[in-house]
């Protein structure tokens, strides 16, 4: 039971820091609400099962090909969607919620709504105290934290993470400091679907897949960046990680819990901004005028 | 008679002078006539129940605009007025026997309860976090209805309510009688000092605040005033659809009515209303190809939004009404001087 707990918690919480990370990206640098970003992830993950079980290739090359393929797509998608009205804040809501229900339409056409599988990159488990771990679980988890660490010498270490960082902190500063805005933004939303792709990628064999699976990480991913303060890459991190956790208990522990694991998560994220507004790690910037 | 004939009179001057000098004002008093006139000439039962479902999301959509148009608290969880007055009126009318006309209002009623629950902690956040959260909410109340299937009838839902009326027609002038009625109220309600109060908070907060106002109140009220609106709407559609289910509360619920009423365009009230009636028989209408039709939905909105990040209905009106710079009373398009200071309008 622990353990049970432990690993869903541990990958849920993954899932949500890697989508919550890329969703606070594009959201800090562009101050776009990407309602579409979880529907990338839904198509990086039916771009494995295209490549795997009806290409017959290997899941690497399924893993690469969603990740390249995707990362095009949703920068494709910025640059005839989102850019033209990137100045309506409204426009960009409702363009973006569209998108993602095209994708998903589309999705539904090409596979049909029924539930398919990916296979695991490495098949087998070994049994602790009675609980399966899957080897597949312990390479997602792996694969999230080298992901994480990739992001965090990207945004820390090289001067195109300083250009972002400092256009989400100040835009108009930045474009003075001779940042190319627009093209610091573009930057942002390709790594920013191509997290989304990534997630994608690694999660795929872990779950069922269907045109309608980014409804509920979507829901999860806005609670974790109000919840860990928006914009704040180590709120996104101790938020996810915190529902993942909320979720897995209220699953093993409470009758009924899989009805109530979004509730419970979601009303833990309503009692922590009842006493902190701006969210866990966040910082009450000022009033944008 | 003589009576008669002076209001005769004045009411062709009033058509005359006020009506027909606008496009607008034209196309709406059309739109309200065709409306009320429709059932004279088709009583097509399926023609009927489109226009009935149109109505009662009419009135959402509105209802969305008077609270996160004109105040800028966005809401993205919209549904939760829906889901909580149709349930409320469908568990009153089913457990406790309250005609629609009784049951329909207390689930306004519940809804403006609720409006405050979720305004309260709400009041403290803005902008982005405010939407985030606030979606939050009708799926956690998912979740307890779910998790009591005894009492909310779980995936099911309430079902066997008593009808709104007894023939269709009835129905219809109920929901579209309702529908003129309380759109005329929240356009009333925007148009009064209470309306301008909500602009100025959506375009600083914090120098209505140094005016003196009470924003606080004013956002609660926004709440109670959209709740109370949006759970009408749900109370109709749970008695017209004979059932309130969990569907009510879904997340597409609420993008939906967000994607009406940014559409139409925001802060107009009349925007929202017309997308609803220019979208839904559109989706009706792609029902030939069944496949297709939520692709083709999404398709159109993107597509126009391109061209029209305003809005649909605040564009066509700009082309076809100019406003004038001296005295800001609108005219057509074709004139070349106001129609009231004779002012040119370049």
């Amino acid at each position: 039971m622990f353990l049970d707990i432990l690993i869903t918690g541990l990958i849920s919480g993954s899932v949500y820091a890697l989508l919550a990370i890329g969703f606070s990206l594009i959201f800090g640098v562009a101050r776009i609400v990407n309602i579409a970003h979880t529907a990338f992830y839904m198509l990086a993950a039916y771009c494995i099962y295209f490549v795997v079980q009806k290409g017959g290739f290997h899941p690497v090359w399924g893993m690469l090909a969603a990740f390249v393929i995707v990362t095009l797509l949703g920068l494709l998608a910025y640059k005839l969607f989102i850019d033209p009205i990137r100045e309506h804040e409204g426009a960009v809501l409702i363009g973006t919620i569209a998108l993602a229900i095209a994708m998903q339409e589309f999705m539904l056409l090409l596979f049909s709504g029924d539930y398919v599988s990916v296979p695991s990159l490495i098949k087998g488990y070994f049994a602790v105290s009675g609980v399966k771990v899957f080897y597949q679980q312990l390479l997602t988890f792996g694969m999230v934290l080298v992901i994480l660490f990739a992001l965090w010498v990207l945004l820390m270490k090289t001067r195109l993470g300083l250009a972002i960082r400092s256009t989400a902190e100040d835009r108009e500063v930045a474009n003075l400091m001779g940042m190319n805005d627009s093209r610091v933004a573009m930057t942002a939303m390709g790594v920013s679907v191509g997290l989304a792709a990534i997630t994608g990628a690694v999660i795929a064999p872990l779950t069922i897949l269907t045109p309608f699976m980014w409804m509920h990480p979507l829901i999860m991913m806005m609670a974790v960046v109000v919840l860990g303060g928006m914009g704040s890459i180590k709120g996104s991190f101790a938020g996810a990680y915190i529902l993942g956790f909320a979720e897995s208990l209220v699953v093993f522990l409470i009758p009924q819990g899989a009805f109530l694991k979004g509730s419970v998560a979601l009303s833990i994220m309503i009692l922590v901004l009842l006493i902190r507004p701006e969210g866990l790690f966040g910082i009450a910037f000022e009033e944008e005028r | 008679m003589g009576l008669f004939w002076f209001y005769v009179r004045r009411g062709y001057r009033v058509v005359r002078n006020e009506v027909l000098v606008l496009p607008s004002r034209v196309v709406l008093v059309l739109f309200v006539m065709t409306l009320l006139l429709l059932p004279l000439f088709t009583q097509d039962a399926y023609t009927l129940r489109i226009l009935i479902l149109t109505s009662i999301f009419a009135i959402l959509a509105a209802s969305w605009d008077l609270l996160s148009g004109y105040t800028g608290q966005l809401n993205f969880g919209h549904a939760l007025f829906f889901g909580v007055g149709a349930y409320t009126a469908a568990l009153l009318n089913l457990h406790v026997h309250i005609p629609p006309w009784g049951s329909i209002p207390l689930g306004g009623l519940a809804a403006v309860l609720s409006g405050l629950v979720i305004g309260i902690p709400c009041l403290r956040l803005r902008g982005t976090y405010l939407a985030l959260t606030t979606l939050a909410f009708p799926i956690i109340l998912m979740g307890i209805i779910f998790a009591l299937p005894g009492i909310t009838g779980g995936e099911l839902g309430v079902s066997g309510l008593t009808r709104l009326s007894h023939s269709r027609i009835w129905d219809y002038y109920i929901t579209v009688g309702l529908m003129l009625i309380l759109c005329t109220v929240m356009w009333k309600i925007t148009d009064s000092n209470t309306g301008i109060i909500f602009h100025a908070i959506r375009e600083d907060e914090l120098a209505v605040r140094a005016a003196g106002i009470n924003t606080t109140r004013y956002k609660l009220m926004a709440f109670s005033l959209s709740g109370f609106f949006a759970g009408i709407s749900g109370g109709l559609y749970a008695h017209f659809m004979r059932i309130a289910g969990p569907s009510t509360l879904e997340v597409s619920m609420s993008f939906t009515v967000v994607i009406w009423a940014i559409f139409g365009g925001v802060v107009t009230i009349y925007g929202p209303v017309g997308a609803v009636f220019i979208l839904f028989p559109m989706l009706e209408f792609f029902r030939f190809w069944p496949e297709y039709r939520t692709l083709m939905f999404a398709g159109v909105v993107l597509l126009i939004l391109l061209y029209m990040p305003e809005g649909l209905l605040p564009w066509i009106r700009d082309k076809i009404e100019v406003e004038c710079p001296r005295c800001k009373i609108r005219n057509v398009a074709l004139r070349k001087t106001c129609r009231i200071c004779t002012a040119s309008l370049d």
